[in-house]
């Protein structure tokens, strides 16, 4: 109850206009991610089990969901990087703005270039520096580049990222030197870099302190303007607080498949969701 | 922003993969140059097809990828091909070395070579000139046998008290130069080893000393750092809770010790001395010059030269006598002997660890 | 009582090794300062050492040079490109090259690996690149050259190169290679930006061991290297410069006199030139771990 009281007092602070725009995004339904009877197998197990789901273009969409319930799996799935295990593969489709990811002319690695990916815990490379960092993603995709044209680059993203400011003076110190915050948005400004599409999101807040994750979040909300943001968290407030939309992902019991339970604009999963699971996970019944 | 987005959809697309068809067809295209070529050139012997197949597979998938996938996967796939070359190649050694040992040394290894010494009657010199088979290893086996038998009963008590002195007892400066030292001994040159063995027993017991103990002695410096590591990380690897589980019944430390601590990492201590072993018996340079070589039977480990396996070895192909031929072949149904000893040894530390391994985590 | 034992055992170690110096000094003193009339060859000993040090640190950085490249991508191999269900056995196979006793591979060099190489890679190098000294002068028939040998201790040193790379290869944390994967790095890209720089202390400290092992292996030299005394250059002759440790390995047995000292002296030459690659080996890999996760 306490958790719910939370959620509920949290929602009206968010609740601005952002929320109540949503069909804005609307407009372009063959924009965006469609996800279609995707199912998700680790060898002969089946992970996440026939998924479909529309994400919207220029959106932040969240992920919830009691843990072991796939929605990692799923999102990982979303640019091909959950191949990284051995054995790991998929069924349906995943098109992004009409092209499937999964057809067989795609090359994985292309669709990580448009799919871009912020992980759980910060991970810039220890032996880089900060300005080797922000490029390291462009450096691979671009054979030579002018200086200055780096220089842009990595102003860019880093101001983009909100760290600008804060590591203008010591762009050549490794990034491993950064406060774990910092060593985040270092992170979204490499996965930025590159202008993808979307941006993943794999738990980003869960290794750092509140003032922190209030930073990301901040930075998340001036990054739709540009990214589509797929986010999974496990913190229920922070989903309401930045998501235009919420996927409730749920388990039968172990060793049965995760699914989608729903996916809806955040208001509704937080006040007043279609399913009885759903506002038994929002609540804090369990999870 | 429109156009930009479907520039980039097509860039997915257009990335395109090479087929398992197109790699297949490489892959047959190499091989048929790796049989043509050195044929062409006069030269058809199977080693040149192997890495004119190998160079070519290299060469073409990446010209291949380069036109089909670009740059960046056709430098993927020239890196790929090339470590697995890399690997590949490294086992031809392997199975050079096993398949020669195999061929030459199965020749003479008979009845008399497991039981005969060099200490060859005038009849069998004479069988050994008309090409008869004589003369065995007998001794030499022996030799190793008592020569690793006295390392280990140096190194392996040795090295096991030392290894519980720095995981148990050991802290500040004493431990650190122990530790530093280990590290030094590990890389002590076996000839070094070997010097120092018959230094000492020249001081002793005046020059030209060779015996069956200096030998032991000199294995037992190269094999104790083997022991004192393969000990020590097994016994770092026993959770801190059985010990203070154990103390907490009132054990003493020394109790817990032989009771918890050695019982729990038997299996890998014995894995770890079993490879030490393994490790020493076939060294050769300390023994040639600490144990020397002797053509018959000596049990005395204290008192005259001692042959082994390797020394006989080494003896019989540099100086195989007349013919030469027999004293190559038994020189190779020596090698083939050490190489099975090895391999029974690998194989006996394997099973030990998994027969063990229950009975240590009870 | 235990500890007193166990400790014992311990300052045992330092004992030994102090008695490994100590005895080495004291038989190898004479064989340096000692009346050289009394000694066959050279005048003094540092005549008689150079050419063998230099022999010796020739042969282990051909050994070297032909290794490091192969133990690296094997350990790639090993680590990041080989099935994962078979990496485990694959590793074990390098390892049991490890196994094999020197003897054995210094009489399959001879027989094997010398006739291969003189027959077909050294007249073409011999042809061909001549006018560089490694690769003039009259090629050695039974190719017993400094080439041959260097290529035979490649082949010994190359399981604890891999061993030790893939070791630090494989520790390369899953997140690094999986931000550079996540960028849309591929494989190769993913293995140059993420498992070489954080590897690279562990392929150094591992190519130095190797080196270590190469500079002071003697049975396989010995029976493959035909030696001359003095410098030479050229890898493909019947004339080379001999290791120290083969050097011992065939004087030592018929030696007497102060000649014995003189060996034991450039085997403690010896002891001092490994020692010194294993401490920078043992820096490297201590120093650079603990730098790649800071």
């Amino acid at each position: 109850m306490m958790l719910s009281g939370q959620i509920t007092r949290g929602i009206p602070v968010t609740n601005d206009s952002r929320l109540s725009e949503p069909s804005q995004v609307d407009d372009h339904a063959e924009r965006g991610v469609v996800v279609a009877g995707l199912n998700i197998f680790y060898g002969d197990f089946l992970a996440v089990a026939d998924v479909d789901m529309h994400i919207q273009s220029k959106s932040i969409t969240a992920l919830i969901g009691p843990s072991g319930c796939g929605k990692s799996t799923f999102l990982r799935s979303l640019n091909r990087m959950h191949e990284v295990i051995d054995g790991a593969r998929v069924e349906g489709s995943v098109r992004l703005d009409g092209v499937d990811l999964y057809g067989s002319e795609v090359d994985p690695v292309a669709v990580r270039r448009r799919v871009g990916m912020v992980f759980q815990r910060p991970n810039p490379f220890p032996t880089m520096s900060i300005y080797d960092n922000v490029v390291a993603g462009i450096r691979l995709n671009s054979g030579k580049l002018r200086r200055a044209e780096t220089n842009e680059i990595v102003e860019r993203s880093l101001r983009g990222a909100n760290l600008w400011e804060e590591v203008k003076d010591r762009l050549d110190q490794p990034g491993s030197g950064l406060s774990g915050g910092q060593q985040q948005r270092l992170c979204i400004a490499r996965a930025t870099a590159v202008e993808p599409d979307v941006l993943l999101m794999d738990e980003p807040c869960s290794a750092l302190d509140p003032i922190s994750t209030l930073a990301i979040e901040q930075l998340m909300l001036e990054l739709k303007q540009n990214f589509t943001i797929v986010i999974v968290t496990h913190n229920m407030q922070q989903a309401a607080r930045v998501s235009d939309r919420t996927g409730f992902f749920n388990i039968a019991g172990t060793g049965k498949p995760g699914r989608l339970i729903e996916i809806d604009e955040t208001k509704r999963i937080f006040s007043n969701p279609a399913q009885q699971a759903t506002q038994d996970y929002v609540t804090g019944r369990f999870g | 922003m429109t156009t930009v987005l479907d520039d980039r959809s097509a860039s997915v697309v257009g990335a395109r993969r090479m087929s398992r068809n197109v790699q297949g067809s490489i892959a047959g295209a190499a091989l048929l140059l790796g049989i043509s070529i050195p044929n062409l050139l006069g030269d058809g012997k199977w080693g040149w097809v192997l890495v004119v197949t190998a160079l070519s597979y290299v060469a073409l998938i990446y010209v291949g990828s380069r036109a089909l996938e670009g740059r960046r996967q056709a430098t993927d796939r020239l890196m790929r091909a090339t470590v697995t070359v890399a690997f590949a190649l490294v086992m031809l050694p392997l199975l050079s070395v096993t398949w020669t040992v195999i061929r030459e040394g199965v020749g003479r290894f008979d009845g008399k070579f497991l039981r005969g010494t060099m200490r060859l009657s005038p009849e069998e010199l004479l069988a050994q000139r008309d090409g008869l088979a004589a003369g065995g290893a007998f001794h030499a086996m022996v030799g190793t046998l008592i020569i690793t038998g006295l390392a280990a009963a140096i190194a392996v008590p040795l090295g096991l008290l030392t290894a519980v002195y720095l995981v148990e007892y050991g802290r500040g400066r004493l431990a650190r130069a122990i530790t530093t030292m280990v590290d030094v001994m590990t890389g002590i040159p076996s000839i070094v080893a070997g010097l120092c063995a018959y230094a000492l027993f020249v001081i002793v017991f005046g020059p030209g000393s060779r015996t069956g103990l200096a030998g032991g002695l000199a294995l037992s410096v190269l094999m104790t750092p083997v022991v004192v590591r393969s000990a020590e990380e097994m016994f770092r690897l026993v959770p801190n809770e059985l010990r203070e589980a154990s103390y907490a019944l009132g054990v003493p430390k020394w109790r817990t010790i032989l009771r918890v601590v050695i019982p729990t990492a038997i299996a890998g201590v014995l894995t770890g001395t079993t490879l030490a072993v393994a490790r020493v018996i076939g060294e050769t340079a300390p023994l040639l010059i600490a144990a020397g070589l002797a053509q018959e039977t000596n049990v005395n480990p204290f008192d005259g030269r001692m042959t082994s396996l390797p020394v006989f070895t080494y003896y019989q192909y540099v100086q195989p006598g007349i013919p030469t031929e027999a004293g190559v072949a038994r020189a190779w149904a020596a090698a083939l002997m050490l190489v099975l000893i090895v391999a029974t040894l690998f194989v006996l530390a394997r099973v030990l660890a998994n027969v063990l391994k229950p009975k240590g985590l009870r | 009582m235990f500890s007193g034992l166990s400790r014992a055992a311990g300052i045992n170690i330092l004992i030994i090794l102090a008695g490994v110096a100590a005895f080495l000094i004291v038989e190898g003193r004479t064989g340096i300062f000692g009346d050289t009339e009394e000694m066959s060859g050279s005048d003094n000993f540092l005549q008689y050492v150079g050419p063998l040090v230099f022999g010796t640190v020739y042969a282990a950085s051909l050994a070297l040079l032909i290794a490091a490249p192969l133990g690296v991508a094997v350990a790639l191999y090993i680590s990041h490109y080989a099935p994962r269900r078979l990496a485990q056995t694959l590793g074990y196979l390098v390892d049991l090259l490890a196994a094999i006793p020197s003897v054995v591979f210094g009489i399959w060099g001879v027989t094997v690996v010398a006739p291969i190489l003189s027959g077909n890679l050294y007249p073409s190098l011999n042809e061909n690149l001549d006018f560089l000294p490694f690769f003039s002068g009259t090629i050695s028939t039974s190719g017993r050259s400094m080439l041959t040998a260097g290529v035979v201790l490649a082949v010994m040193i190359l399981p604890i190169i891999t061993a030790i790379s893939r070791e630090s290869f494989m520790q390369t944390p899953r997140l690094h290679e999986e931000a550079s994967l996540a960028l849309g790095a591929t494989k190769w890209e993913m293995i140059r930006q993420a498992v070489l720089p954080y590897g690279r202390s562990g392929v150094i400290s591992g190519c130095m061991l190797g080196l270590g092992r190469a500079l002071g292996e003697t049975m396989a030299v010995a029976i493959i290297l035909s030696p001359s005394d003095g410098y030479f250059w050229s890898v493909l002759t019947n004339q080379n410069s001999n290791t120290i440790a083969s050097n011992i390995a065939l004087k030592f047995p018929e030696a007497y006199g102060l000649d014995v000292n003189r060996l034991i002296a450039t085997g403690l030459v010896l002891f001092g030139i490994t020692f010194l690659v294993n401490a920078f080996a043992r820096r490297i890999a201590n120093a650079g771990f603990s730098g790649a996760d800071g």
